[in-house]
């Protein structure tokens, strides 16, 4: 595997050590057929070589599977399930490899005392990484079963087969035994050897096949229990003061007013204060009745001029590939083009707001959250409270929408904190307002590129600097013979005296941007040659994947040949995320007058190696779509300074249903190479397809994400 | 105010004592224990919150629980009848027409009170009904099929 397929993955907290120690597991563990495993051998030397302590990893097992005395299989792992559909796809790999049906699976996800250490859920890796482990370690639990079978029934294993749940006699059908009844009373611990082979692609029987969400049934009803529904008896709704603005400090806060209110605890602690009541909704009403003064601290920066700054205060830059030389490249060009693009500081706005519960009895903590990395908040809420990391124990419900957001877990610290001090359980759950103030956006950015063309059509330099969005998706993947890619702060989160506000991992961190810069200068050098934007990057690319995956989005969407801008408002756009390739075609309407974009049709077409459930790899894909328009034409965080002026979706706007463009997707049938990831590639195309596909239309090129109607309108006015 | 509030919950009487102002959303989550209705903006932007007075939606985060005196308020606890998914359900669960599930009750609550409108909905009806509730995974085109799917199995009657 590839090392770039990892890089833009950032481990920001280290468990201390490994919390459940075999031992300790096999102690408690009732009768059952177990098989431990760890996840990624090749993560771990990819840790090894950035350096990341050892520790970090389990070298013992992080995950493992059961077959109880019922027969049931299930999975414990603490990867958590926030609407991207791994439990139904973990559960088909299971199922799969074991013989057995689906519904026999259950997935036990996110719970820190149940499930072992596990770094969070993000960067795609849960099908990518987890998926191939989890199979192998199907494929051993299967062989254990033949094994006991073959006692059981007295006949050699070559002579046994596994289907729906039983090992079976292959010469004689009748003869066979239920999974339920070989394990009965017996307790059986292996690690995969590495001697069972997992199925082939030809074999598959589950895997591979459409299947709707297993988690429907409950999100329907209203059952689906997410952090916020879960009542304890006793529990308090707190309300915590907040400041204006980033980096203020309470000067003083009367707090007499809110005491008044019937039923209401005022905690005050230091500058932490916060209002408790039994209805959540009380507890807001009072906590605006504190009369509190800060000392907002002056800051002239502001989401206009935060372009200046960033690349003031910019860190020196790395080189990330290079190859030729530029100044050659340079010389033998015909045409160049230079260009400055940019992106706002976007939000990542879940529905479902930051949220949590903790209940904190002696010196034992329970916590249910809505979070992306459970076990990072379990160590985070020990540090707050003093505890010992075992006495603390994070429960993960069903998360309503994460896109990397949920990594940050402040309010369950808070929570943590509050039932400590009161002595009750207490929820904390963010307003939207709240949620706006404490995200850690997706970093406002600059990509600075030169580039240049042969006479030939052949681009023969391709100078690239990307400032503050990070690595991920800066790497070029086109046939140029001189080129340097420069990344100056390769991550996500920027430098200190960089941005006024956290920023953080969002949805293919890094990628959005650099794609959408890489993908405009490759289509105004198209434009610069004369060539169709197709035909202009099949002449330059010489990856067989990526020829594949833009020729069959071209097929798809039925495109011919043409010399921008057409006029027909086509574009097209292509980037590689997560070991997935991607290539989108757009259509769009501009109305010159209003400015106003609507995106008509939008084709993608991916290639993303095996694909466990083609249904859930689809519904990701019009996610990714629908959720990347917002990027493209209006999402913008407003701010002064540390204050965000943004506060709810009246001003941020996110897609809503008459946005939506007709979809069509193509999976690319691929089935025997690795699963790549499937959350995240399809939305990094959406601002260079849009972008493009308005150029085409209007003949204006927008350099700065989002392209709202008042920029567009603009850029139309300078014509 | 602190007022005697009756109202029908899903088909049963209900009564409380109560500060009439507050919002229907923190009565029915809190005071009710009903917590499929979702909150997710708290000022009548989103439709997570979104529940049925009278058969039509509202928004629960934005309307005072004096608004439903003597009135019939239905949840998304309160659809499904007798173990049986009403065809907004089922068609939701067909179609997938959700990922992380937390936009979903106040998308088939509205998505009732747009079929009681129009009970044949044109797409442009369903996206012009559905317009002012965000999914944020963008379920959006699924939602609409399920919706289209759902009208046409409660024409027959089921
Ligand atoms: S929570 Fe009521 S509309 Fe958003
Ligand atoms: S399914 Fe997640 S917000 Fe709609």
């Amino acid at each position: 595997m590839k090392d770039d397929q990892y890089s833009g993955l950032e481990f920001l907290e280290q468990p201390s050590e490994m919390e459940m120690s075999r031992r300790d597991f096999f102690k408690t563990a009732g009768a059952g057929i177990y098989v431990l495993f760890t996840i990624g051998d090749s993560l771990v030397s990819w840790q090894e070589r950035q350096g990341i302590p050892q520790r970090s990893t389990p070298t013992d097992f992080n995950a493992f599977l059961k077959i109880g005395e019922d027969g049931r299989i299930a999975c414990y792992t603490g990867k958590i399930e926030m609407g991207q559909g791994v439990v139904t796809s973990l559960g088909q790999m299971l199922a799969d490899e074991l013989d057995a049906e689906v519904e026999s699976v259950d997935m036990v996800m996110g719970d820190t005392d149940l499930c072992p250490w596990d770094m969070g859920t993000f960067g795609s890796m849960s099908t990518r990484i987890f998926g191939p482990a989890l199979r192998t370690a199907g494929a051993e639990a299967r062989y254990v079963l033949l094994e006991l079978g073959s006692e059981h029934l007295k006949i050699p294993v070559e002579q046994l087969t596994t289907a729906n749940g039983f090992v079976i006699d292959k010469t004689k059908k009748e003869n066979r035994v239920s999974y339920a009844q070989l394990v009965k009373g017996k307790k059986i611990e292996r690690h995969p050897t590495g001697k069972v082979s997992v199925k082939k692609p030809s074999e598959f029987k589950i895997m591979n096949k459409s299947l709707t969400r297993r988690d429907s049934e409950e999100k329907v009803t209203g059952k689906a229990k997410y952090a916020g529904d879960i009542r304890l008896p006793g529990m308090l709704y707190a309300k915590v003061l907040r400041p204006p603005a980033h980096g203020s400090k309470l000067l003083d806060a009367d707090i007499s007013e809110a005491k008044e209110v019937e039923g209401v605890q005022v905690i005050k602690e230091g500058d932490f204060i916060a209002v408790l009541h039994k209805y959540p909704d009380v507890a807001e009403s009072s906590l605006s009745k504190i009369k509190a003064k800060f000392d907002v601290p002056k800051s002239d920066i502001d989401d206009k001029n935060i372009f200046d700054h960033l690349l003031k205060v910019a860190p020196e830059g790395k080189v990330v590939a290079k190859e030729g030389d530029l100044q050659a490249g340079q010389n033998g060009a015909k045409a160049t083009v230079e260009a400055t693009y940019f992106n706002d500081y976007v939000a990542h706005s879940p529905i479902e707001p930051h949220t949590a519960i903790a209940q904190v009895e002696g010196n034992k903590a329970t916590v249910w959250a809505s979070t992306q990395n459970p076990f990072t908040a379990k160590e985070e809420v020990a540090r707050e409270l003093g505890f010992a990391s075992q006495n603390v124990r994070v429960i993960t419900p069903f998360v309503g929408g994460g896109f990397g957001g949920k990594t940050r877990n402040l309010q369950i610290v808070e929570a943590a904190r509050l039932s400590k001090m009161t002595g009750k359980p207490v929820q904390v759950a963010y307003t939207r307002e709240e949620e706006f103030f404490f995200d850690a956006f997706r970093p406002a950015a600059i990509v600075k590129i030169k580039s240049g063309i042969t006479d030939r059509g052949k681009i023969n330099f391709w100078d690239y600097h990307v400032y503050f969005a990070g690595e991920r998706g800066a790497q070029h993947f086109y046939d140029i013979p001189n080129h340097c890619t420069t990344v100056y702060n390769s991550s996500w989160v920027g430098a200190a005296g960089s941005h006024p506000f956290a920023t953080g991992p969002w949805r293919a961190p890094g990628n959005n941007t650099n794609t959408f810069a890489r993908e405009s200068q490759i289509e105004m050098m198209a434009a610069k040659a004369g060539v169709d934007p197709v035909e202009f990057r099949l002449q330059n690319l010489t990856d067989k994947k990526m020829i594949r995956v833009l020729k069959t989005a071209a097929e798809k969407f039925g495109w011919k040949p043409m010399k921008g801008p057409s006029g027909q408002g086509f574009g097209v756009a292509c980037g590689i995320d997560a070991g997935t390739y991607v290539a989108s075609i757009a259509h769009v309407e501009v109305n010159k007058t209003t400015g106003m974009v609507q995106v008509k049709r939008v084709v993608c077409a991916q290639d993303m190696g095996l694909v466990i459930n083609p249904e859930g790899a689809t519904i990701q894909m019009e996610g990714c779509i629908t959720m990347g328009l917002g990027y493209a034409l209006s999402e913008k965080v407003v701010f002064k300074g540390g204050e965000i002026l943004t506060s709810n979706f009246d001003t941020y706007e996110i897609p809503r249903f008459s946005w939506l463009p007709k979809i069509e997707t193509v999976i690319i049938e691929n089935k025997d190479a690795d699963p790549q990831g499937g959350g995240e590639p399809a939305i990094v195309t959406m601002g260079a397809v849009v972008a493009n596909a308005i150029y085409d239309a209007v003949g204006v090129r927008l350099f700065q994400l989002p392209m709202t109607s008042d920029r567009i309108k603009e850029a139309l006015k300078k014509t | 105010m602190t007022e005697r509030i009756r109202f029908k919950l899903n088909g049963q009487p209900v009564e409380l004592t109560t500060d009439s102002e507050r919002m229907l959303l923190w009565v029915l989550r809190t005071d009710l224990g009903l917590t499929g209705t979702k909150f997710g903006c708290g000022e009548s932007f989103c439709g997570a919150c979104t529940v049925l007075v009278d058969d039509l939606a509202v928004r629960s985060c934005a309307t005072p629980l004096k608004n439903v005196q003597d009135k019939g308020v239905t949840t998304i606890e309160g659809l499904a009848k007798g173990g049986k998914l009403h065809p907004l359900q089922k068609a939701f669960v067909e179609h997938d027409a959700l990922q992380c599930g937390y936009c979903t009750p106040g998308m088939i609550m509205n998505a009732f009170s747009v079929l009681k409108k129009h009970p044949h909905p044109t797409v442009a009806e369903i996206i012009e009904g559905m317009d002012d509730n965000f999914c944020r995974c963008g379920a959006h085109n699924r939602i609409i099929q399920a919706i289209q799917v759902a009208a046409k199995e409660m024409e027959r009657g089921n």
